[in-house]
């Protein structure tokens, strides 16, 4: 009998977890749709951004003097990776994931490297694994406006123009598909030129002047890559979250199942061992 | 002429993507015209207009600034913020207008200064597209405005 009061509180408990990952799955999927479809429209922005600086620095060239400072390249000493992870946890794989990857790229790379983790889980991983953090970016939100993610912009172009580091890069889960995030690794300074078919190279009018032109919109480009980056980040946690959560409803349901037909089974044994009892005493007593 | 393919973009949506024959843009030195086959070019465009031009048609976008780029009969435009004529509310730009011209008036702080004449410039941009609707012929009786 106690036996089926330990497998009734049990089974208490796991709907008690069920009912919250299902309420969790809920609200995940709510904030996801709203987190894709701000990163879906904000792909072509920042594709064809891409896609532009391409071309810019495929013409310039690396070298020279008059080169604008974002397009220079140095010898690397030093590499910086901007960390970009969730806040919390309970999405899945989704974290590990990302922390392994960034922590293999830093492995790979076998020059000086700084980290800038945005959000807690990233943090917390480079602070365990002793790596030097630059600085820390925690509380982004779930829907952060370009505004709040400027400060990190500007900490990247600084270091690089002041020389402290000689390669940017951002690392974040990008968003393919509701059950898919790809952790995804990509150089933001210098700007890596595209291969262009010769006929292309003849070169930009530039207006007013390269100088000019540059200035503005290579800030600009790091400030949108970056942002882009975190809105991939939030969309790729929050479809994490809901299918982990959706798992976990899964196997809390089967788990229910699995203990009413085990209590069950149980309560039928013991009334069949009563009756038996009953019977035999009676027939005991006839006889 | 061959058309050239437009492609403006924000960092929200894609505004316009279309064959179009002509793009009047405002550059940072006055304003831009751009014909199919334009050679290479990469400018910064001010708060302003732009007007497009398809078969016989125009149509005419207010612009917050941006960037653009004419590459292998591509025009690029991305822009800061972009509106067609019938999505701008023109009371609520008024509004905005009257507010950075009084801290224009009132002349704060240098930053201060230099946003509220931004927002003016944008503002104005916006005025001038959605009059450029008014202007235009109301359409003929039976069809009703969108």
């Amino acid at each position: 009998m106690a036996n089926i009061r330990i497998i009734k509180r049990r089974i208490r408990s796991v709907q008690n977890t069920a009912k919250v990952t299902s309420a969790m799955e809920m609200i995940a999927a709510s904030k996801m749709r709203r987190s894709q479809q701000r990163l879906l429209a904000g792909r072509p922005y920042s594709d064809t951004m891409l896609e532009l600086m391409g071309h810019l620095a495929a013409q310039i060239g690396d070298n020279g003097d008059d080169v604008h400072p974002l397009l220079r390249r140095r010898e690397v000493k030093r590499i910086e990776v901007i960390h970009i992870t969730p806040d919390r946890g309970l999405c899945g794989g989704l974290n590990s994931n990302l922390n392994r990857f960034t922590g293999q790229f830093l492995l790979d790379h076998d020059v000086l490297a700084s980290v800038i983790p945005v959000g807690r889980k990233g943090r917390d991983f480079m602070v365990r694994s002793s790596r030097d953090v630059r600085a820390v970016f925690v509380d982004q939100g779930d829907r952060p406006t370009l505004l709040d993610t400027l400060p990190i912009a500007h900490l990247a172009i600084e270091d690089y123009e002041s020389g402290y580091a000689d390669e940017v890069y951002v690392s974040y889960g990008r968003f393919v598909s509701t059950v898919v995030q790809r952790p995804t690794m990509q150089k933001l300074l210098p700007v890596e030129p595209v291969q262009m078919e010769s006929n292309m190279m003849s070169g930009y009018i530039y207006e007013p002047n390269s100088m000019q032109v540059l200035g503005s919109i290579l800030p600009r480009f790091v400030e949108m890559q970056i942002y882009h980056a975190i809105l991939e980040s939030i969309g790729s946690e929050q479809s994490a979250r809901m299918v982990a959560m959706r798992n976990a409803t899964d196997s809390a349901n089967d788990m229910i199942q699995s203990l009413t037909l085990l209590m069950n089974k149980m309560r039928q044994e013991s009334i069949t061992t009563e009756l038996l009892d009953i019977v035999g005493g009676a027939a005991a007593l006839e006889g | 002429m061959a058309p050239m393919k437009l492609e403006i973009i924000t960092a929200e949506r894609v505004v316009y993507s279309d064959e179009v024959d002509v793009v009047v843009a405002p550059g940072v030195e006055g304003e831009l015209g751009i014909l199919p086959h334009h050679a290479p070019l990469m400018t910064v465009l001010l708060p302003g207009e732009i007007t497009i031009r398809k078969g016989g048609e125009q149509t005419y976008l207010a612009v917050s600034g941006g960037f653009l780029e004419m590459m292998a009969n591509t025009v690029t435009i991305l822009a800061d913020a972009a509106e067609r004529s019938d999505e701008i509310d023109e009371v609520r730009v008024q509004e905005a207008m009257k507010r950075a011209q009084e801290r224009v008036a009132m002349r704060s702080s240098d930053m201060d200064l230099e946003r509220a004449v931004n927002s003016i410039r944008r503002s104005q941009a916006r005025l001038k597209v959605v009059q450029r609707r008014r202007s235009r012929p109301s359409p003929p009786p039976g069809q009703t405005q969108p």
